[in-house]
């Protein structure tokens, strides 16, 4: 009888992770409800549970999928793939008001290069710190701290070792899963409740996975302004790490 | 009909996902540059076309609006997928290189915020 379940949840895979996603939430929003009395919103919680359960099935199955790693949840890994998250992000571009996307044009293009200058430094500083005096170490660490794609890219075609790409990748996996968690409860500190805001903070921060979660969290409104600007810093960031960002490492580092 | 919306949104993804890896590939940098971004803005663009020239009806936009909906279930999903552990136990490295890059980003964010109104 077993087998018999286990044949039907792989076939339906997606299926599966309908349910379990729709659990985790219904969950997560009547712990809102009861337990935080709505201070904490349910997609903030619900979000936090889905990293929390991460990390106990990694820590149990021993790979790198998350829950994904367990046969029954395999679906999760379609479901919060890349493509199932680009189709609804776009989607959520629908209601976009063109004035204040206009609005914040000139800043929100700004804060991309703002971003990642700013995030590479404060990453080399860093590895710098730890003792780290090759500029392709300091370059590969740095590229990490603006996002995990930017880290790994970076140091591949500057020749770094595997274990520093992947310092890089971790150290952008850090950050994406910080600014999940913590927008929620600084949003307000920061002013960030408008559509220029969110296109600021999208830029700045610029790990498009961190940035949807983090402002799905927050106001599910602003989601389709910080994607907008997010999506094109990885992009900057693969331009100027290996380049412009690496030439300034080598001759700070000589 | 609903399908309508939901090909609308797939194809407006689709070119935005390919043109900003052409655009990766054009300037040599091996990532997508700004694919859902592009793809964002057609899809704006459609929508606010001239109703005589291209108009989504009603039923149509709840193709687009069902997966807009579907928008943070999918995000559970993506967290629930993430290699927590790795980044729990990378070392103080990554994760001092990580936490600070965030804060520093937060702050700056104020501070942007009063240079666009300043501006606008």
């Amino acid at each position: 009888m077993t087998d018999a379940l286990d044949i039907i949840a792989q076939k339906n895979s997606l299926l599966v992770a309908f349910v379990f996603v729709g659990v985790v939430m219904w969950l997560s929003y009547k712990v809102s409800k009861h337990l935080t009395i709505g201070h904490l919103h349910g997609s903030a919680i619900a979000i936090i549970a889905g990293l929390v359960l991460a990390y106990f099935s990694g820590k149990y199955t021993g790979g790198s999928k998350g829950v994904a790693d367990f046969d029954l949840l395999a679906g999760v890994a379609i479901m919060g793939g890349g493509m199932f998250r680009d189709f609804a992000i776009v989607a959520t571009a629908f209601g976009v008001n063109l004035d204040d996307l206009r609005k914040a044009g000139v800043v929100g293009v700004a804060s991309i290069f703002i971003g990642v200058i700013l995030s590479f430094f404060v990453g080399a500083g860093v590895a710098v710190a730890f003792g780290y005096t090759d500029p392709v170490v300091i370059t590969t660490i740095g590229a990490g701290a603006a996002t995990y794609i930017i880290g790994p890219v970076t140091g591949a075609s500057l020749g770094a070792e595997s274990e520093i790409i992947a310092l890089s990748i971790a150290a952008g996996l850090v950050k994406s899963i910080l600014v999940m968690v913590s927008t929620p409860f600084v949003a307000k500190k920061i002013g960030l409740d408008n559509p220029t805001a969110a296109m600021i903070y999208g830029g700045l921060m610029g790990t498009t996975s961190g940035v949807s979660g983090g402002l799905a969290a927050t106001d599910p409104k602003l989601v389709p302004y910080g994607a907008m600007t997010a999506t094109f810093y990885t992009g900057v960031g693969c331009l100027l790490a290996p380049s412009v960002l690496f030439l300034i490492i080598k001759q700070l580092t000589t | 009909m609903i399908i309508y919306g939901v090909a609308i949104l797939a194809f407006c993804t689709l070119v935005g996902k390919y043109t900003g890896d052409l655009i990766g590939i054009m300037i040599g940098v091996q990532s997508n540059v700004g694919g859902v971004g592009i793809a964002m803005l057609l899809l704006i663009v459609l929508a606010n076309f001239p109703k005589k020239i291209f108009h989504i009806d009603e039923i149509s936009q709840k193709g687009v609006r069902f997966w807009s909906a579907m928008y943070i279930p999918i995000i559970v999903a993506m967290a629930a997928k993430q290699n927590a552990v790795a980044a729990m136990s990378s070392g103080a490295l990554a994760i001092t290189a990580g936490a600070l890059a965030v804060i520093f980003s937060f702050a700056l964010i104020p501070l942007l915020i009063r240079l666009s109104n300043g501006r606008g």
